[in-house]
């Protein structure tokens, strides 16, 4: 990587991570729930009426009832968890390739 | 294409506008239940043919190169990643991004319908995030109508010579941006205001998504433009055979 897109690389990330944690802290007693929610409380406002889903979700069909807190947090981790392994499995591969090519290219040059 | 393949592509053409036009239906993830029958149906078959070609171009990409894969799994795990991350946004709720952009960008819009559907069926089955009678509307906003902006802006800047970063990061946050805006629209259209029909109603749920999102899609901009500096530093023979790098050195 160039020095130049390391640098460039850097800032963007400093900069994702105060846009993702500067609402959390400027902005004190909020709740911060989903924005779904807030689009099914639209729901109602329009219609004039609590809306009543038709469909429950397949999992609380199964457990019979909401899918606990901390369970469903599991669950968001798990996905992370798979995605974050794939693309760091993947990376790890090519930097190490890459290495492995310059260091093979340096050596012909000799 | 193969001519097999042309004949279910025409064959899928022809059931999306069979069931998506005859009940008359113009449909973030809109929760489970929350959509009327008739446009789960409609929304569904209307991704139909997306999702053929999207099978058909992942099959033709592996096939001319096995190498290719690699791009495919990061891109759906970019896409896991980013998905299951809720973030705080400015208006005091949180949302999520879609992920979709690098996809579309590294592997073109129709293969990334597929990706992203395989990501909405995890969370709609397990999470209770999106729901499975939804799924034909959300994969249509999230993993369709998303990632064919992002493409189409990044080619538009491409053409008009516009630095390589700023592009990317302009089509995957503008890519985020839109599917909530069809989001929106979709619930629009099964929702209309009393007073003011379609639009009045498509404006109040703009008002809910676009501020939320706003910030998340610059993230994902960021974070998708710093995924391409790094695959280009390092995976320079993969871009090349998805055709997304041109021979530079």
């Amino acid at each position: 990587m160039t020095s130049q897109n390391k640098k460039i690389v850097a800032t963007l990330l400093i900069l994702a991570f105060l846009i993702a944690a500067v609402p959390l802290f400027a902005i004190k007693g909020a709740e911060f729930g989903g924005s779904d929610d807030a689009g099914s409380q639209m729901i109602s406002e329009i219609q004039g009426t609590e809306y009543e889903p038709w469909f429950t979700p397949i999992m609380e069909t199964f457990i019979d009832g909401e899918l606990p807190g901390e369970v469903e947090s599991l669950l968001f981790c798990i996905q992370t968890g798979i995605g974050v392994g794939v693309l760091a499995f993947f990376m790890g591969r090519f930097v190490e390739r890459k290495k492995w090519q310059d260091k093979a290219k340096g050596e012909r040059v000799r | 294409m193969s001519k097999k393949e042309k004949r279910v592509m025409k064959l899928v053409i022809a059931f999306a506008l069979a069931f998506g036009i005859v009940p008359s239906a113009y449909g973030m993830h809109i929760m489970e239940g929350y959509l009327p029958v008739g446009y789960c149906i409609a929304w569904g078959a209307v991704c139909v043919p997306f999702l053929a070609a999207g099978f058909f171009s992942i099959r033709k990409r592996l096939q001319e190169n096995r190498k290719t894969i690699t791009i495919l799994a990061m891109s759906g795990a970019f896409i896991f990643v980013i998905s299951s991350l809720k973030i705080p946004s400015v208006t005091g709720s949180c949302s999520h991004m879609t992920g979709t952009g690098l996809g579309a960008l590294l592997f073109g819009p129709s293969a990334v319908s597929i990706l992203g559907m395989i990501v909405l069926i995890f969370q709609a089955i397990l999470l209770a995030h999106g729901g499975l009678t939804t799924l034909g509307a959300n994969t249509f906003s999230m993993a369709i109508a998303g990632p064919f902006v992002s493409f189409g802006i990044y080619k538009l800047l491409k053409m008009l010579k516009v630095n390589k970063l700023v592009s990317i990061f302009l089509a995957a946050m503008i890519g985020d941006l839109f599917t909530y805006c069809v989001t929106a629209i979709q619930l629009a259209l099964a929702y209309p205001s009393e007073t003011g029909g379609i639009f009045a109603s498509a404006v109040k749920f703009l008002g809910v998504f676009a501020p939320t999102q706003l910030p998340l899609a610059i993230i994902e901009g960021i974070l998708t433009t710093v995924i391409i500096i790094t695959l280009e530093t390092y995976a320079l023979p993969e871009l090349k055979a998805v055709g997304f790098s041109k021979e530079v050195q």
